[in-house]
């Protein structure tokens, strides 16, 4: 049992410095409202739902392997954004997601989710956990319950739901990442590979977060897969309270559903904007090898013809839209 | 959170350790474990003390990380020291209640100790300087002999070789887990044993379908390669001794007979 008790520890936040959050907390207030009792400040509207504030990482410390996995990021994200986390391999991004709700603390930089600081001692990480919900790669991996049903009812009774409401939320989530009725009490493991990653899902979204987090969720899945849960996750926001982040490599995917996009290279944020903006720099992004959306490709290729378009297209439509145009 | 294992560890460095044949590195392990075990006294203990700290600067694996290695023993050691003080009879040094420490105990518990400390470090040594691949290479090439009587050296070689490669991985497996329950809320640390156990089959299901998947894979993947057992199977980099190994069994032999001579002329201690 030790070797989980250590890692309570490294989650307490012990590892920066006093001097290092107490700069943060100073420029925390030039962005934002400002409330140094911090209570208030959760409930105004003005306050973003979460901070990420220069934010650093590094693993392998004290080795000389070190890998600087995060460098310096600093965002803010917004009560039912839609934001397109975008990076190579390697470039820091599931890094990052993991400190989003405390999984991870940083060497320096914090987070603050609703103004409060998550790292700081005494704060409740167990509830973050509830708030920020974090879906990793391969998600199917996770599921261990006898039927789909009670695999959901895991994380909303880990969050102290009682057995009704647990099971009524279960139900609910089960059916809005739309899984047929009959699934219900299935073991997950007969299931296909794009249903047990809705059921995965579902036993986050279960937990009611306020964030969303997936990271790749389209990983290994069929075209057509990867379409449904894609505009499954289109679709969780319908409400606009929830906010999301979606982690990919996939431009196209991004470029249809994010509001914003932020693009990672490694551990630093090279491009914050929406997706017009960030594709706008279609040769920075070849440059590190990152492709922009095909259209945008096609687009730059009719100008150097000669035909007189707007290079800044992301989607089919947009580009049908452009070339008729174009041709008068 | 897991990666303190050193168990099937491979600390890259250059050093003479490192480049001794597995084979070498085996049998002197051996030839040290077996000489714990001959006497038992202070100056024979002193000895192999000296030889294992020689050995660890030579082969340039620092000592903290050979010592986070012998951090799972603790507790046994804790264990047995306890038993030893307690459950020796002799003379009696305090009690408590109808349980009594006596001073035959605490001396055997030291010896037992300390004679613990020095098998793990020492195997430690071993397996720290020597891939996995070239520890099974060497166990299956001392071995050879006992396919004689039909017993499957290769396969078993094979085996242990998967083994070992598949720790660090279904280590990182279990890392990755863990985490993904603990943002379901997931909660390893409170709550009383029973509860802790129960806490932890969320991480062993999912733990035990990627392990089958993974070795179905693996079978898949060899058999699509032929793969049909050691009958008639060379090797790419077949062991050989060098100069430096009969150095290495020189040394330990001076070792042993040192060992022999300053037991048979000081005694065993008498526990």
């Amino acid at each position: 049992m030790s070797l989980f008790k250590r890692k309570n520890n490294t989650d307490t936040g012990k590892e920066y410095g006093p001097e290092g959050s107490g700069e943060n907390r100073k420029k925390y207030p030039e962005t934002d409202t400002p409330d140094p009792d911090g209570k208030n400040s959760s409930k105004d509207p003005r306050v973003p739902l979460l901070v990420a504030d220069h934010l650093v990482y590094e693993y392998s410390r004290g080795t000389d392997h070190l890998v600087r996995a995060l460098d310096d990021v600093s965002f803010s994200i917004k009560k039912g954004e839609f934001i397109g986390l975008i990076g190579h391999t390697g470039s820091g991004k599931s890094t990052l997601v993991q400190h989003l709700n405390a999984l991870l603390s940083p060497v320096s930089g914090t987070v603050y989710f609703k103004g409060e600081d998550v790292f700081e001692k005494g704060y409740d990480r167990k509830k973050l956990r509830s708030k920020v919900g974090l879906v990793f790669q391969y998600p199917e991996h996770q599921l261990f319950e006898e039927t789909v049903f009670a695999d959901v009812c895991f994380g909303p009774k880990n969050i102290g739901m009682s057995r009704k409401q647990a099971e009524l939320t279960a139900y609910e989530t089960i059916k809005k990442v739309g899984l047929p009725d009959e699934c219900f009490y299935h073991s997950p493991f007969d299931l296909s590979g794009g249903q047990k990653r809705r059921v995965a899902i579902a036993g986050v979204l279960a937990m009611k977060p306020e964030l969303l987090v997936l990271d790749e969720p389209t990983a290994g899945l069929d075209p057509k897969g990867r379409d449904e849960i894609l505009t499954m996750i289109d679709s969780l926001r319908a409400d606009g309270e929830m906010a999301i982040v979606l982690v990919s490599h996939s431009m196209e995917d991004v470029a249809q559903y994010a509001d914003r996009i932020m693009v990672i290279e490694k551990g630093k944020k090279l491009f914050d904007g929406t997706p017009h903006e960030v594709f706008s720099h279609i040769d920075e992004l070849d440059e590190i090898g990152l492709a922009a959306p095909e259209m945008s490709y096609v687009m730059r290729e009719l100008k150097k013809a000669g035909i007189d378009v707007n290079t800044n297209v992301l989607t089919i439509p947009e580009a049908r839209d452009e070339i008729l145009k174009a041709l008068g | 959170m897991l990666r303190d294992i050193t168990l099937g560890q491979y600390y890259q460095a250059e050093s003479p350790v490192h480049r001794l044949d597995p084979r070498t590195k085996l049998i002197i392990t051996f030839v040290y474990l077996i000489s714990l075990f001959i006497f038992t006294n202070p100056y024979v203990f002193t000895l192999a003390a000296v030889f294992l700290i020689l050995v660890t600067l030579l082969s340039k694996v620092p000592f903290k990380f050979i010592l986070k290695g012998l951090k799972p023993i603790g507790f046994l050691l804790l264990f047995t020291a306890i038993m030893n003080i307690f459950f020796t009879d002799g003379e009696v040094i305090f009690s408590v209640w109808k349980i009594e420490a006596t001073k035959e105990g605490l001396e055997r518990a030291v010896y037992m100790s300390v004679r613990l400390v020095f098998l793990v470090f020492g195997s430690n040594i071993m397996t720290l300087t020597t891939t996995p691949t070239r520890l099974t290479n060497a166990m299956e090439s001392l071995m050879k002999p006992l396919s004689v009587v039909k017993i499957p050296v290769h396969e078993i070689a094979m085996m242990m070789s998967i083994a070992l490669r598949f720790i660090p991985i279904l280590v990182d497996e279990t890392d990755k887990i863990m985490k993904a329950q603990l943002a379901r809320g997931a909660d390893f640390e409170s709550g009383n044993v029973i509860k802790k156990t129960k806490s932890l089959i969320p991480v062993l299901v999912p733990l035990f379908i990627s392990a089958f998947r993974r070795a179905n894979d693996l079978a898949m993947a060899m058999e699509a390669r032929c793969y049909h057992g050691g009958k008639g199977r060379t090797q790419m980099k077949p062991l050989r001794y060098a100069k430096r190994d009969v150095a290495a069994f020189l040394i330990s032999v001076v070792y042993l007979m040192a060992v022999i001579l300053i037991g048979h002329y000081t005694g065993s201690v008498k526990l």
